[in-house]
Order: structure tokens, then sequence, then C-alpha cells
């Protein structure tokens, strides 16, 4: 679990990329296939690094961005090239806020997500939700380019 | 639960029944007798000789002379109270125990309370301690007490004998005699290791409830002491526990779909209130410990959490963003009449009613920047007490005078944090680090111990 955590958090800097500033198509495939022979197809390696494991939310908000929306497009489309996975939805918060609050927030995240993909045609049950509010953060350091990154809903392969 | 825990409960159980008053009534209070008005913001501690309570023979001197020096730590930590140092007494405790203070000779030393006592083994284990007490200013004689506890409960003793003083010279009830539970971190701030543990309010008598495999939050004390209610993430399932100090018992709390958390006793401890998140929406539930029943008492489409319920159980403050933004409300304990209690510039959260009923603490947070405040509960007299990144959690003594909480900031490199435990006077006044084993968060403040 930790081993699987770290190297979570490995791919975080890629996907972040991919959010902020999304590359083009060729690139992103380059990459793919460059490690495409060690990644089990279906798995949450070939999640994080062909599809993104995760999205990105605003300070307080759990509406989904135009660039988290392409990240659940892609990800729904993943989920029914492997019917057999089922997923959990981490929803996050940043530091800023208390905990209790945050709690709450990171299940409105989650569901956000959890109701996209349902939405794009995934079985509900599939697709089950927890939040840590803010006591997983991917990104340490106590500024806007951490926080940004811990508000994050991440998709994990159960 | 460890054998030393239950070894150290039924100790401190055996004290409290055991404890005797002998009641040496109190005369009337003299209109010119030294008292420590604590309504005032600021105020210079009292000037306090406590004389060592050593008795005669092996570890009962010891004990004793343990005793005074826990009594006389008490009494400064309150910010009240300055304790003089005993090097400079010129009346010796024997003298003080067969006979009248010299008052001249502690108005010398610049006392204006004195304090003296003994410890007498019975030859059962147990031990018989008293103390008196006189205004040294007005040279009177103001009160005594005899205990009789188990040897091995010193601590307690001491705690309820400081208790009393502070009682007697302030008008006040005392909050020495009580424990605190938090939540104990290790580790890297991505990978927090988070434990129960439980203490005396001094930081004493140190003990982990939980061993850090599963991620616990939130503790609170029942009022009767012994119970705990949590949050854990135990198999994935975040959800609310009891914990029984006394057997180890954990248990989940109500039989819920969503996440349960931000769990609070009520005032008479039959019911456990808390939240539920389902779908993205979180309201908040009571759960009756007895007949198990679950009542919805919010059903808003935004966030309710935070629920703390008045001392006589009738209301309930609790957060929500039903208007836009993080605030405090104020509903009846059934849920009707919700009323916005914050307006202030900022979010505001983790509202708890103090045990007096006069004030509710909150979180503020305005950026990055939180504070701990208090507000009456018909929202006036709003007040800050610490400010900084980040606070959070505030918990009330039971006398409604002090509140711990927790303050978290960004180690060093910028890449940790560490969190540590602090008290800090209603008026803002004499705060104060309480010291743990490891990093500290989400404290919570017992009863006084029954």
């Amino acid at each position: 679990m930790r081993i699987k955590y770290l190297s979570l958090i490995a791919a975080v800097a890629l996907v972040a990329a991919c959010e902020t500033a999304p590359k083009d198509a060729g690139n992103a495939a380059g990459n793919g296939a460059a490690t495409q022979s060690s990644i089990r197809p279906g798995s949450q390696e070939d999640l994080v690094v062909n599809v993104g494991d995760r999205v990105f939310f605003g300070l307080d908000r759990y509406d989904l961005a135009p660039e988290a929306r392409a990240t659940l497009d892609r990800q729904a489309s993943w989920l029914k090239q492997y019917p057999n996975v089922t997923v959990t939805i981490e929803g996050h918060a940043d530091e800023r806020g208390t905990r209790e609050y945050n709690l709450a927030l990171g299940e409105r995240r989650a569901n956000s997500v959890k109701n996209y993909l349902v939405a794009g045609g995934i079985n509900g049950s599939r697709v089950k939700v927890i939040s840590y509010g803010k006591e997983k953060p991917a990104v340490l350091g106590s500024n806007e380019a951490s926080w940004a990154q811990n508000r994050r809903g991440v998709t994990v392969v159960d | 639960m460890t054998k030393k825990t239950r070894l150290l409960l039924k100790a401190a159980g055996c004290a409290g029944a055991l404890l005797l008053a002998l009641g040496v009534a109190a005369p009337a209070p003299a209109r010119a007798e030294v008292r420590i008005d604590i309504t005032k913001g600021v105020v210079e501690p009292l000037p306090i000789a406590i004389t060592s309570f050593a008795g005669a023979g092996g570890r009962e001197a010891q004990v004793g002379a343990d005793i005074s020096k826990v009594v006389a730590a008490d009494l400064e930590r309150s910010g009240l109270f300055r304790p003089l140092d005993p090097k400079g007494f010129l009346q010796t405790p024997d003298q003080l125990r067969s006979g009248e203070p010299r008052y001249q000779d502690w108005r010398a030393v610049g006392a204006q309370a004195l304090v003296a006592g003994n410890t007498t083994a019975m030859g059962d284990g147990r031990m018989k301690v008293d103390f008196r007490l006189w205004d040294v200013a007005a040279g009177q004689y103001m009160q005594g007490l005899s205990y009789t506890a188990t040897t091995d409960s010193w601590r307690r003793i001491a705690h309820i004998v400081a208790d009393a003083i502070y009682k007697r010279l302030t008008g006040e009830e005392g909050y020495f005699d009580t424990r605190i539970v938090y939540v104990a971190e290790s580790g890297p701030a991505n990978a927090r290791k988070k434990q129960l543990a439980i203490m005396d309010q001094d930081g004493e008598n140190h003990q982990f409830l939980t061993d850090g495999k599963n991620l616990v939050l939130t503790p609170r004390f029942s009022p009767a002491t012994q119970e705990i209610t949590y949050m854990s993430y135990f198999n994935k399932k975040p959800r609310v526990y009891l914990f029984n100090i006394d057997s180890g018992r954990q248990e989940v709390l109500g039989d819920f779909v969503g996440m349960t958390f931000a769990p609070r006793f009520s005032p008479d401890g039959n019911k456990v209130i808390m939240s539920m998140a389902q779908n993205g929406n979180t309201d908040i539930y009571a759960l009756d410990l007895r007949t198990r029943r679950q009542t919805q008492l919010t059903d808003s489409p935004g966030i309710d959490t935070g629920p703390s319920y008045s001392p006589d159980g009738q209301r309930i403050v609790f957060e929500s963003d039903r208007g836009g933004s993080q605030q405090l409300y104020i509903m009846g304990a059934d849920g009707s009449g919700a009323k916005r209690l914050t307006f202030g510039e900022g979010r505001y959260g983790t509202p708890v009613w103090s045990p007096r009923g006069d004030l509710i603490a909150f979180t503020r947070q305005r950026g990055s920047n939180f504070a701990l405040g208090v507000i009456r509960p018909d929202g006036t007299g709003e007040r800050i007490l610490t400010e900084s990144f980040h606070v959070e959690g505030p918990t009330w003594a039971p006398n409604g005078r002090v509140l711990s909480f927790f303050r978290d900031v960004p180690s060093g490199d910028g890449r940790g944090r560490s969190a540590k435990l602090y008290t800090i006077d209603v008026t803002g006044a004499n705060e104060r680090r309480v010291i743990t084993p490891l990093d500290g968060s989400d404290p919570a403040w017992s009863p006084l111990i029954p």
C-alpha cells in the first residue's frame, strides 16, 4: 500500500502538468508508449500514466473545470474498456480549512467525480467514494501551488 | 487497553470513592479577604507560599514533597498564581503543622496566601493528605480539607488540592483534576500516523489508546469521562465510534450509509450528535445511545457539521455553508428554528459551547489566516483569543475559563509540519504549551473526574 502510494506521488507532477496545460496528444501517447511494456492494462499504473488518475478543484469548490471533465471522459472510456475494474474516488482538500468541514468538502468532491463518471455511462456500483479531508496531502508545502494540487479527486483501482 | 492503564484507572477510581472531606468548614468570607478577580483581562498573579506536604517516613515523605510541587505547578500554569520559592521561607513545614503561621514571616517573603499540608501513611497502601490555607494579608485561616486515597493516586490528590485552593481564592470551580484526550501525530506530513492518546491536563500519566494502524480524528469525552467518541477509518469506512476507556471496547455508532464524523456527546451523555455525508450532502443527526434511534436534525443542501449542545441540552450550535460561506448557526435540539450566529468577515467553524453556557468558542478563517475566538450565544461580544496559521479545534476546561487547542506550523524546511497542544485563558492571556511525547492535535478536555 505504501509503495503504491509513493508511486502515485511520483506520478503527480506529470498529471498535474496535464491538468494545467494539456499536452498535445502525440506527446502524451509517446510517453505512454515508452513505458507501455511494463504496465499491466487496467491497472492503477495504467490509469495514472495513460489516462490521468486525478482532477483538481478550485478553492472551496467542487464543480468540475473543463480540464477535469476531459480527464474524467478519458477515465470513463477506460473504465468501459475494463468492465471488471471497480474504483474508489478519494476526495481531498487543502490544509486551509477546518478538519471537519474539509471532510465534508472532500466527500462533495469525490461525489462530483463519481456523478460525472456515472453520467458518462459507468455503473454507480463500480464507483465508491471516500473523503480524506485534509488528512492526506499529495504535495507538502503551504503555498498556492501545493494547495492547488491537494484539492483533488483521485480515482483509485480497488 | 494496556495493563498499566487499567491499574492506573483502578487507582483513580479508588481515590474517587475514598475521598473523604473531613469538613473543616470554611468560615464566612471576611470582607477584606484575599481574592483573585478572574474576570479581568490581565491579572497580577497572586503570590502564594506552598510549603512541603512531606510527612514522616520514607515513601510518604517523597510523595508529600511531590504533591506540593504538583499543586504549585497547577496553580502556576493557571496564570493566576505565583508560587514563591520555598528556599526563602522563614517558618518550617513542621512549625506550621504544629501551630499557627507567623503571619509577619510570610508577609516578609511577599506571600498573600499560604498553604501547608501533610501526608500520613495509613499502613494499608492508602495515605491521608490534609492541607490548610491561610490568608496572609488578613492574617486569618481560610480552609482546611483532608483526603484519603491510595498512595499510587497521589497525583490526583494533588490536583484535587489545587482545585480546592483555586476555588477558595477565585470563587470559580477548578479544572486541574481533569484529563485531555487528543490525537498523537508522528511521521511525514503526507502519511501521518495518528493515535488516540490520553493524559492528565498537565501532560502526566500519558497513555496511547490506539496503535495508529487506522487513521483516527476528533475525539470527544463523554460527561461520565470513561467514554470517548471519535472518528476512525477502520476498514476504510470512515465512521464515528465509541471507545470505553475502562474496558478498551470500541463500537461503531449507528447504522449510517455514508461517512459519519464530527461527533459530540450531549451534556447528559445519552446522545451522540454527528454529521453524515452522503451523495455530496452533509447533515446533522442525533443518535440516542440507549434506544439506538437515529434522528435527522438538519436537511439543507449544504454542509452542516461541527454540532455542539448548549449545557442545558436545549440548543445546538453548528457550522453550515447554507448561506454561501461557512458560518455558525444555532438551532433547537430538535433541529428547529436555525438562526445564523456569525456575520463577521471570514469563515467560522468548529463551534464549541462553553460548559458555563455564556460563550461559544470557534475557529475563524480569513484567507490562510486562522484565529480562535469566542462569541456570546446572542451573537454579541465576538473576541479573538489567538491568531496564526494554523490554529484550530478549541475545547473548554470544565469551568469555562480555560481552553485548549492545537497549533500546526510548517517545520523549518517547509516539507513537514509540527502540531502542538496549547492552553489559553478565555481572556486571551496566559497561553501555554502542553508537553506531549509526540505531536498533538484535536484536544478534548474532560469534565472534572467524578
